[in-house]
């Protein structure tokens, strides 16, 4: 390329502190992001959350207003999905899953950091809504034609709209590049079965975004084209169906279910036979739930619709696909039991959310085969008692997992072992807040309170548990602090922690803690399931690792080097997102051109961006 | 990311011996799918819910739409060319076959245009004189009492816009959406030839040159899907 007229500027060389962040195009570093910057967004959520409860604790209360309800709830659960659990999982999949393969890196690393800031712009789109005039207040699934111009003129619904486009295309990138990274970065050896579960899982979720997103990408465009250009998408006076929304969505959105859950299932399954001491009991069958769950997820989207009126053909194919999708579901749980019957369990923090993961999702998947009887679901929609069921799922089942992760790969990324007294402590009060929290939305949702109400009548016969729900969730806050306090702690001055701390089965315990840039010196070779104890057990010849910094193997290894154009396509991207919302006035035509600019000089300059700049060859 | 292939070498160590670039590019193809998939699937259940005119046999002329369709797959063809001319090292005779298909690329948009503005200047015109009802459209019929005695002939605008009803909303967002597919092909094709013009295409290159025709055949093939739904369905409701 020494051809190039055109000056592209140089890469950034080694770039340190903040500019070191903004170009980096480590996955380790990138996950690091993903993490922290999900967890603040969980915080948001979370006091989102704490505020409803706090209007809801009394009947008749006036803390907040209606319309700022109707913010609270649908902020909540947008934060909650698309900001907090999706992008954790991402963060785990960013970190460990090329060191679980052994590769270097992922297939595609600057389309990587790509992906982390176009999720923080589609981030801050959606939060700065509660200081630009209002934040969406339609619910999560934004059912048409609440959304419409007509019942909702001001911007919040744009900037739920854009938000979610901007995470998309986030979504959409991280998940091409999984894609191909497991498919086709993997150590020698380590052919598809020999895989581990959490990059098996990663594998599926990433199929179910690329196939899932561009459902929900069109039905915003219609969203958006209905209101900005006046077009009759979801206009019932102009012959539209308002239930075309609700399939468009459902089609995302139950695979979207799964894109929560999966994950947390993948990390489950690391976690379990690591403390138990016993390979995963009946490995094939667990992928092959996984998978299954994943092909299924798109054949049970109408039982959202259950009381829309699609006939009962319609409602009883979907109650009988839904009913069995709980069985490769089953099937995962009794093989987590397997794996722990006459293992060497180890309760440690990690495995004690583990086990409170399957208690929780147990539940939560319980009530949820109760939904999945259409009959008995008329009873159950729109009421507290889907609270309770989503909060089962995705706090007991998606958060309980997660958390467990972050126990399990702290040593890990961070070199240090976090606190197990404080961790225990911080185990049980989260598995006692949150039951107390979400066990009692079950009786007051069978007793037919309905969700998304700012305020209820005394007499209803609701106060109680729903004080007691309010009790709850200032527990579960508490309990999140002390994990705050307990990661800070021990990051700063924990126990150092060996390269295997657990005497872990999967590769990225065969490295040092933290992980050299360069992950592997020389990629290992896999000659099972469990690749490291084989190596380790079976005296199959050890996996070459690098030792440190000064190691001979590590100095040659050429990294692609850091990179300014995905942080600059991504902020294009959300200039652009924030230009669009204004899209009636000139300014905001004139934000949405200048970041499309943007956005366009930057894949360019990217696109011609040598990857490793001959002056750096020395 | 053109180059960064050619700085990685073009035969990188993958797993399963594809290139990094084209698996995702087959990807994002299977993730487009969907795209036009959920397009397509809101056109066919609004398809017959409009509630005013015009619909689509009063718009629609298979004819010139045959023409521009001809055009595009004709396009796909010279892409194969080109890419051939290139693995054979011949850079002119590639340069030749790509500059073709962009062209005819644009000659495709250019017959999008030209028919979305005669949409948009869509007039009803009934012969008074002469009315042969059976020849007329649905929407054609209800102007039929507007042809008062000794009128010779009637004509009043009704253009087809995208809020006119759910036909024109979804036609117009469906077909916008391919033609904004193959506009941003024409930009790649001729982002590549002017990248040729420095010497950056290179018979060891061709990978570059063969995701933009990948890219190039799925947006052919998504029109193969549009031309038959929309405009055949549209026209010969019988088929």
């Amino acid at each position: 390329m020494t051809t190039l007229a055109i000056p592209i500027p140089r890469r950034p060389v080694h770039p340190t502190g903040v500019w070191g962040w903004i170009t980096t195009i480590d996955h380790k570093r990138i996950g690091i992001l993903y993490g922290v910057t999900a967890f603040i967004m969980f915080i948001t959520g979370g006091l989102e959350a704490l505020y409803m409860r706090v209007q809801l604790a009394r009947p008749e209360q006036e803390l907040v207003s209606p319309e700022v309800y109707n913010q609270l709830f649908t902020m909540h659960a947008t934060t909650m999905i698309f900001l907090a659990i999706m992008p954790m999982g991402a963060a785990f999949f960013n970190y460990v899953i090329p060191l679980q393969i052994g590769a270097r890196d992922v297939a595609f690393p600057r389309l990587n950091a790509f992906s982390y800031w176009t999720f923080l712009g589609g981030a801050l789109i959606l939060k700065l809504s509660w200081f630009l005039g209002g934040a969406p207040n339609a619910g999560w699934f934004g059912y048409a034609p609440i959304t419409g111009t007509q019942y909702n003129p001001g911007h919040g619904i744009d900037f739920w709209i854009m938000s979610l486009q901007v995470l998309g295309i986030a979504s959409l990138a991280a998940a091409f590049n999984f894609i191909v990274t497991i498919i086709n970065m993997r150590a020698p050896g380590m052919s598809l079965m020999r895989m581990p579960l959490f990059t098996w899982m990663t594998l599926v979720t990433s199929f179910l975004l690329v196939l899932a997103f561009p459902v929900i990408t069109v039905a915003l465009i219609e969203l958006m084209f209905d209101r900005f250009f006046g077009m009759n998408f979801f206009v019932p006076a102009k012959g539209a169906n308002p239930l075309l929304w609700q399939h468009l969505f459902w089609i995302f959105g139950h695979p979207e279910v799964y894109i929560l859950i999966l994950p947390a299932m993948g990390i489950i399954s690391e976690v379990i036979p690591t403390f138990s001491r016993k390979p995963l009991f009946g490995y094939p069958v667990v992928v092959l739930s996984g998978v299954v769950i994943g092909f299924m997820g798109w054949m049970v989207w109408s039982h959202h619709m259950f009381t829309v009126g699609l006939g009962p053909v319609a409602n009883s194919v979907f109650a009988l696909t839904t009913m069995a999708i709980a069985v490769p579901t089953g099937v995962k749980i009794f093989n987590w039991m397997g794996t722990m019957w006459k293992g060497s369990i180890e309760l440690n923090t990690s495995m004690l959310f583990a086990l409170g993961f399957i208690w929780l999702f147990i539940i939560g998947g319980l009530s949820g085969v109760m939904h999945s009887s259409a009959a008995s679901d008329a009873q159950q929609q729109d009421t507290y008692f889907i609270v309770a069921h989503i909060h089962y799922v995705l706090f007991g089942g998606s958060i309980m997992a997660l958390l467990s992760g972050v126990y399990y790969w702290f040593p890990k990324i961070t070199g240090r072992l976090m606190d197990e007294t404080l961790g225990k402590i911080n185990f049980w009060l989260v598995f006692i807040s949150m039951n107390i929290t979400f066990f009692p939305m079950h009786f007051i949702g069978l007793d037919g309170m309905p969700r998304r109400i700012y305020t209820y009548d005394p007499d209803m016969g609701w106060n109680m548990w729903n004080m007691v729900a309010t009790v709850g969730s200032f527990a579960l806050a508490f309990s999140i602090l002390v994990f705050i306090v307990n990661a800070v702690q021990s990051a700063r001055k924990g126990e150092k922690a060996s390269g295997d701390p657990w005497d872990g089965r999967t590769l990225e315990w065969s490295m040092p803690s933290p992980p050299p840039e360069y992950n592997f010196a020389q990629i290992p070779t896999v000659h099972g399931i469990d690749a490291h104890w084989i190596t380790k057990r079976e005296g199959v010849p050890a996996v070459p690792v690098a030792g440190g910094s000064d190691d001979e193997g590590g100095h040659d290894i050429h990294l692609p080097q850091p990179s300014y154009w995905p942080f600059l396509a991504s902020l294009g991207l959300f200039v652009g997102g924030y230009g669009l919302v204004y899209f009636q006035s000139v300014i905001g035509i004139a934000f949405a051109s200048a970041g499309a600019m943007l956005t366009m000089i930057s894949v360019y300059a990217w696109s011609f961006e040598p990857v490793n700049d001959p002056e750096e060859e020395h | 990311m053109a180059e960064a292939a050619a700085a990685h070498g073009e035969h990188e160590e993958t797993t399963t011996g594809l290139n990094h670039r084209k698996l995702l590019m087959w990807a994002f193809l299977g993730s487009d799918c969907m795209f036009f998939g959920s397009l397509i699937a809101t056109y066919v259940v609004y398809q017959g819910k409009s509630k005013v005119g015009p619909f689509p046999e009063d718009v629609f002329s298979i004819p010139v739409t045959s023409v521009s369709t001809f055009v595009l797959l004709m396009s796909s063809m010279s892409m194969v060319l080109a890419y051939a001319a290139l693995t054979r090292g011949n850079i002119k005779v590639f340069r030749i076959w790509l500059i073709s298909t962009a062209i005819m690329g644009m000659t495709f948009l250019g017959f999008q245009v030209f028919e979305f503005r005669d949409f948009a200047n869509y007039k009803v015109e009934l012969e008074c004189a002469h009315l042969e009802p059976d020849k007329l459209t649905e929407f054609e019929k209800t102007f039929v009492d507007r042809c008062t005695e000794g009128m010779d002939e009637f004509k009043e605008q009704h253009g087809l816009t995208p809020r006119t009803n759910l036909f024109g909303t979804t036609f117009f967002t469906l077909t916008g959406f391919h033609g904004a597919h193959v506009t941003l092909g024409v930009i790649w094709l001729l982002s590549i030839l002017f990248h040729s013009f420095r010497g950056g295409v290179r018979p060891e290159t061709n990978l570059d040159v063969d995701l933009a025709a990948l890219y190039w055949h799925f947006v052919d093939v998504v029109w193969i899907v549009i031309f038959t739904v929309v405009y055949l369905f549209g026209v010969f409701p019988g088929i």
